[in-house]
């Protein structure tokens, strides 16, 4: 019955069953998730116990089967649709429930206070976006609340004050993006924050928004409508202030360092580019790719819910696979610019590498030490 | 005049030069007494090389050339053309096969050289003993006759016609149109056939040079290119026709589906075949209705009597796929609630158009499940298929109210005997067989016979269209030359040695030889034969003589062997 | 060619016009074709030399049509013939002047598909129609630059004198009664998909350049190596650059299904203890002899696995495909020593340019538009401009000759209803 309706929804009849988002799916290495088959199976099992599937959580979002399709599917909203099916049946993992329930109260899945959301900013002398400014910072919960990715967020305010940005930031009413309640099918929810975001937002004038996280980039450029201002990824506008001269690199920052293309900025929104040509600019850095780089990028398991849940057969982990892959390219640094690859990979790297070993560090962070 | 040879050895690029020492060969050759000379290139067959053939043949006053390269069967004709511009008769070459039949089986220099010295050894003593022939052409009748009346035989009498030639379009049946009429509709355009071939019937009906003999078979054939007579019968009116060239484009049949019993068809009245759905389609408008009420479920079954060893049929019948999806289509039209399944092994969506005609189908909803079924049985009043899902790799029982088998295209029936009548040659899978599989896919071995449409495979209109209008090219060409080539090398029977005993008749496949009511003794139609030498070969009297094959020139081979 | 002779044969005069240095076009590059396993060139060559020496063609090679006037039975063509600075007169195709050059090794053979390097001056293939040299204008010192050493190396090796820069750009003008447009294919630019790594992994190729290592004239004398290594493990992927909206290109090109197969077979056959695996979705073995020939090939011990090849990338200096089986339903990590695209067939690169010139429309799949996809498969709606072989629709070669064939029948037609019988 459900295959039915999704297979309406979704037009899986057009799915050509070739194989190659299973193929080319980070998950389908190291667990029994197996997208191509579960379309498959909505299409033409009428006994499809959808509630019992479990494999769903393991899905990252990072969509690849996406961004390969032939036939112009999305298998990564067919699981989104997917699992939304299991939210409205209350089968969520726990850690997601709760993640769920902590943004619907506070605005962030950290179960932190939502008066707290800005105190990392404390003694920065950041302005509120209220106050009038071109440029509104959106920091993220991430950003706001982790004390690892803080430091991000207060590397990029140091690099906007050199350069003499006029940016603000939304403060305590800053409320998560939503992207991650959508992409564990808690669609009312994403509405919900939408709706709270673009209200708020409409109250400022500004010209660009710039974002610390790729998921918080790609959804209010992708799934938000109605936005009558820029949105960039801070790698996009840091690449440009590089550009325009007005963030000048002039200390030494020798180290060989690789990058990880995060999959919500790479191969979701094409920005492959930009964070490299920060990397370049940094004087003293040796930047070598990865093999697996660009629309190649090996998922780091920090998308699609992730971040509050281990899916199953956690004990591999992608991570450690990336950080080995570093370590191979005689890597001293894996820069990155997302939070959850942060958060993942620095994870991985502790295991994998050691406290002394391979370094996992946010791009922003490199550019701070140049400055 | 003393004979003059010029031997010529071809590198073939590394083909023949990476396993035979054409230096050494070149050497030997030069050495044979009557050689003038002797010479080795990379390719023999391009521009320089048939030009270094034709300045030596001035220059040394050449009167035979040998070229020792790949098999005749590659450029003898090339080689005879290139002797011929530099004045020579072009029965004057012979030629060695160095390639195929030493540099190719061999891997070893020293086993393939002397063997390749050998055979230009062979070829030389030949060239010695070899006479010119006389090459003789014949008149064309600038008519064309084409067999079968469908889309193909159509096609091919329109374009002739067109041309300025008159046409004799002989189909068996009453009405023309074949197969085609009775479709529905064709892929991937969803046309409705029936005004399409109204309007091309109209038109062979009405051109002038198309003269149309319905009721009629073909039933006899004699006669060689340009100058064929064909005997035709309409009830019991026999006719003889004299045409130049002809077309075949007899058509096909279905796969019987009676012979994979496992499915029921012939038994269970909710199986039918593609083409009955065809017919079920076009006389019921836009509903669709067995056995008093609509389907719910309709399941097509793919490769019904194709790519299937178990029923003698390897083949692919190349246009399942398609029609299959197209029916499938219209039933999803005719039925938006009904279920259709399409169960497949591999969709074979290759022509322009197919693959997003095969997109446009899933997207209406038709479900494709790859397995092909392997039987049908009854519950009740419903249909059950078992079948796997090789997808899923499991076991399915998927219940129906109308299967279609998507039937296989066989060559037909009678076309054994249509084979026989015209002495065309059949492919292992039964169609016609064409001269050349990739370069000659309308002619026949047979100079002035030419193939079209789906009696030389399994092909959709598109292609038949074009193949018949290939035909046509082929067809018409003689007529547009006005006269053809003869065959140069022929037997010939020594009047004397004869005894009229008709051997060589009975073994003659070309009915080439006849006895001379007067003279007591055979006589061989030249233009009829062939030269393939059997006649020759059979004769007790040693009266007849295969020219540019002759005892003498074939022993000299033999003893440059040895 | 097929189209031209069969036109000459029927007593008209041709002019052919053909774009490259010799004519002959893809079918001159592959080694067997399928499913006979007909060598290539041994089965296309004598049609070309056919084509030289036929007195009613007049062959134009090295130039192209740069406009179009008039109508049926009375069509006005611009051929521009291109510069070879050789004279074609003296020239012998001896090749002397093709070792003789400085930059010798140095290009991307065109011919080769980059597996091999020419200079200059060359010759496209040993077997070329004309069998004449050729100058790279963009490439040639004397030409780009007014110095070649003291002496430009190929007018010194020339012992016919036939090295010629002062050859100007000709502008011919040609009065015809029909047109036939037979400007064949190009091949989807597998770099388009860069997760499969061409043009980062050398080990990665495309089918047209397996098509010239397999060849027993062509760079590597017709061993499969790369960089002297006999690979033993191959992975053919299907259906790279076709029935992909992701890459902009829906349609089938029908021939990959096939070619790979042959290809299979070929390593099979020069590597007997290789590991060949096809990845595809569905195999099109339509046409006569082609199931035949797929049974062959599995017999021979290709494994077929189905399911479409999603990347590949490196791992400890081998390459890994990633793809899933789908009848098994899980994932593959396939080592590779040889990678080989089946990249399918496009418009040719100047369809537009031509399609304006000749006032034809393109259809969606960006191939020129027949006048009736069933029944009007060579006619365009430009009367008297008609379509063979590949600028139409990829097909195979016997599809090619019937379709050139058809496309001459329409023309003799044409011909003998407008003009005199020449």
């Amino acid at each position: 019955m459900e295959g039915q309706n999704l297979a309406q929804a979704y037009s899986l009849f057009e799915c050509i069953q070739c194989g190659r988002c299973t193929g080319g799916c980070p998950m389908s290495l190291k667990t029994r998730f197996n997208i191509r088959r579960l379309i498959y199976e909505a299409l033409v099992d009428e006994d499809m116990d959808l509630q019992s599937k479990e494999v769903l959580w393991d899905c990252t979002t990072c969509a690849t089967c996406t961004l390969r399709c032939p036939k112009g599917l999305d298998p990564t909203d067919i699981v989104i649709g997917m699992r939304s099916i299991l939210v409205d049946g209350g089968r969520i993992p726990p850690t997601i429930r709760d993640a769920l329930k902590s943004l619907a109260i506070r605005g962030n899945p950290l179960t932190m206070a939502r008066e707290e959301r800005a105190d990392w900013a404390e003694g920065l002398g950041v302005k509120e976006i209220s106050e009038g400014a071109k440029v509104l910072y959106f920091v993220g919960c991430s950003p706001s609340y982790d004390p690892r990715v803080q430091k991000v967020a207060k590397a990029l305010v140091q690099a906007f004050k050199k350069a003499d940005v006029d940016f603000g930031i939304l403060g305590n009413e800053e409320v998560c993006c939503g992207s991650e309640a959508r992409r564990v099918g808690e669609t009312g929810l994403f509405e919900m924050l939408r709706e709270m975001n673009l209200e708020t937002l409409g109250q400022y004038p500004m010209e660009l928004m710039v974002t610390i996280s790729p998921h918080c980039y790609n959804t209010f450029q992708n799934e938000y409508q109605g936005l009558d201002f820029k949105v960039q990824h801070y790698t996009q506008f840091v690449a440009g202030l590089i550009e325009e001269g007005k963030l000048p690199l002039s200390k030494e920052v020798e180290r060989v360092v690789t990058y990880q293309d995060p999959c919500f900025l790479g191969k979701q929104n094409k920005i492959f580019e930009e964070p490299r040509k920060i990397l370049e600019s940094i004087p003293g850095l040796e930047l070598r790719e990865l093999d697996r780089s660009r629309e190649r990028s090996l998922c780091c398991e920090g998308g699609g819910g992730r971040m509050w849940a281990e899916g199953t057969n956690p004990e591999e982990r992608l991570a450690h696979t990336r950080v080995q892959e570093a370590m191979d390219l005689g890597a001293e640094v894996l820069a990155t610019a997302c939070p959850f690859c942060l958060l993942t990979l620095e994870d991985a790297a502790k295991t994998v590498a050691g406290e002394d070993g391979l370094q996992v560090m946010d791009i922003m962070e490199l550019v701070v030490e140049a400055l | 005049m003393a004979p003059r040879i010029g031997v010529y050895i071809c590198h073939c690029g590394v083909n023949i030069a990476a396993t035979v020492d054409v230096e050494r060969v070149t050497r030997f050759a030069q050495g044979l007494p009557s050689v003038a000379i002797a010479r080795d290139y990379t390719y023999m067959c391009s521009d320089p090389g048939q030009a270094l053939i034709k300045e030596d043949i001035k220059e040394f006053g050449l009167t035979k050339v040998v070229v020792a390269s790949c098999s005749p069967m590659m450029h003898e004709p090339t080689f005879r053309g290139t002797i011929q511009e530099a004045g020579l008769n072009p029965y004057c070459l012979e030629m060695a096969n160095i390639r195929e039949q030493c540099s190719w089986v061999h891997e070893e220099e020293e086993e393939a050289t002397p063997k390749a010295i050998q055979l230009v050894a062979a070829a030389v003593g030949k060239a010695l003993l070899l006479e010119p022939l006389e090459e003789r052409r014949a008149d064309v009748t600038p008519t064309a006759l084409v067999i079968g009346g469908g889309i193909a035989g159509m096609q091919a009498s329109l374009d002739i016609a067109k041309a300025g030639f008159q046409v004799y379009l002989v189909e068996k049946e009453p009405r023309l149109g074949g197969h085609l009429a009775q479709l529905d509709k064709t892929f991937p355009t969803l046309e409705s056939v029936a005004p399409l071939l109204a309007e091309e019937i109209k038109e062979v009906e009405g051109h002038p040079n198309i003269d149309l003999l319905t009721s009629t078979e073909v039933v006899g054939l004699e006669g060689y290119i340009g100058n064929f007579k064909v005997i035709c019968r309409a009830a019991d009116v026999t006719r003889e026709l004299k045409v130049g060239t002809i077309v075949v484009a007899t058509g096909y049949d279905l796969f019987d589906a009676r012979l994979k019993p496992e499915y029921g068809y012939g038994v269970y009245g909710k199986v039918i075949t593609g083409l009955e759905f065809e017919r079920l389609a076009s006389s019921s408008g836009s509903r669709i209705w067995v056995k008093g009420k609509e389907p719910q479920d309709v399941v097509f079954i793919q490769c019904v009597g194709s790519r299937d060893k178990s029923v003698g049929q390897e083949y692919c019948s190349r246009i399942c796929c398609m029609y299959s999806a197209k029916q499938a289509l219209l039933v999803k039209e005719m039925l938006p609630q009904a279920r259709v399944t399409v169960l497949y092994m591999d969709v074979r969506a290759y022509g322009k158009g197919f693959e997003e005609f095969y997109d446009q189908v899933r997207a209406k909803g038709v479900i494709y499940r790859r397995g092909n079924p392997s039987e049908i049985y009854r519950k009740g009043e419903r249909l059950v298929i078992r079948a796997e899902d090789t997808l899923l790799g499991e076991a399915v029982q998927l219940e129906a109210d109308l299967v279609v088998l998507a039937t296989g295209i066989t060559p037909r029936r009678d076309s054994p005997k249509i084979a026989n009548l015209l002495k065309l040659p059949r492919s292992p899978d039964g169609f016609f067989m064409e001269a050349h599989p990739k370069l000659r896919p309308v002619d026949t071995v047979t100079r002035g016979i030419y193939l079209a449409g789906c009696c030389q495979g399994p092909k959709d209109i598109a292609d038949t269209v074009a193949q018949a209008k290939a035909a046509a090219a082929s067809a018409m060409i003689p007529l547009c030359q006005g006269q053809v080539k003869v065959e140069a090398v022929t037997s010939i029977i020594d009047e004397e040695l004869c005894s009229g005993c008709g051997i060589c008749a009975e073994i003659c496949v070309y009915d080439a030889l006849s006895l001379h009511e007067r003279k007591g003794v055979m006589t061989i139609n030249e233009v009829l034969c062939k030269g393939c030498g059997a006649c020759a070969a059979a004769c007790p009297s040693k009266a007849i003589e295969l020219s540019h094959f002759t005892p003498a020139q074939i022993l000299a081979q033999v003893d440059a062997l040895v | 060619m097929q189209a031209s002779l069969d036109i000459a044969d029927a007593g008209f005069l041709v002019y052919l016009v053909e774009r490259e240095p010799s004519i002959g076009g893809h079918m001159a590059q592959l080694d067997k074709t399928f499913p006979t396993l007909d060598c290539s060139s041994c089965i296309l060559t004598p049609r070309m030399v056919d084509v030289a020496r036929h007195s009613n063609i007049q062959l134009f090679s090295y130039a192209e049509v740069v406009g179009v006037d008039g109508g049926i039975g009375h069509f006005k063509a611009r051929v521009k013939q291109k510069p070879r600075y050789v004279d074609v007169d003296r020239c012998t195709g001896c090749g002397l002047c093709v070792e003789a050059c400085r930059l010798k090794g140095r290009i991307s053979s065109e011919f080769d598909v980059g597996v091999s390097k020419r200079g200059a001056i060359y010759i496209p293939f040993p077997q070329a129609v004309p069998l004449k040299a050729t100058i790279d204008p963009q490439r040639c010192l004397f030409i780009t630059r007014g110095v070649c050493g003291k002496v430009p190396a190929c007018e010194e090796a020339c012992a016919a004198e036939a090295i010629d820069f002062q050859q100007e750009e000709e502008m011919i003008e040609v009065e015809v009664g029909t047109i036939i447009v037979a400007t064949g294919f190009d091949l989807f630019d597998a770099r388009l998909k860069p997760e499969l790594g061409y043009g980062l992994y050398p080990n990665v190729i495309t089918g047209l350049q397996f098509e010239r290592l397999s060849s027993a004239s062509g760079p590597t004398r017709g061993k499969i190596t790369l960089n002297g290594q006999e690979p033993k493990k191959v992975v053919f992927i299907q259906c790279v650059g076709s029935r992909d909206k992701s890459v902009g290109v829906e349609y089938c090109s029908r021939v990959c299904c096939m070619y790979t197969a042959k290809q299979a077979h070929l390593v099979k056959e020069k590597i007997p203890d290789a590991e060949v695996t096809v990845l595809y979705i569905d195999v099109r073995a339509f046409g006569k002899g082609f199931e035949e020939f797929y049974d062959r090939v599995r017999g021979e011990g290709v494994i077929y696995r189905r399911g479409n090849a999603s990347e590949i990338y490196k791992e400890r200096g081998r390459l890994i495909v990633r793809a899933e089986d789908t009848l098994l339903g899980e994932p593959l990590q396939l080592e590779a020593d040889l990678v080989v695209l089946a990249t399918g067939a496009a418009p040719p690169g100047n369809a537009q340019d031509l399609a304006t010139l000749l006032r034809l429309s393109p259809s969606p799949d960006g191939f020129f538009q027949e006048a009736h996809p069933k029944l009007r498969p060579v006619e365009t709606e430009r009367e008297g401009v008609y379509l063979a072989g590949c600028c139409q629709g990829p097909k195979d070669i016997p599809d090619a000759v019937a379709q050139a064939k058809a496309a001459a029948s329409s023309a003799i037609i044409t011909l003998r209803n407008c003009m005199e019988v020449s």
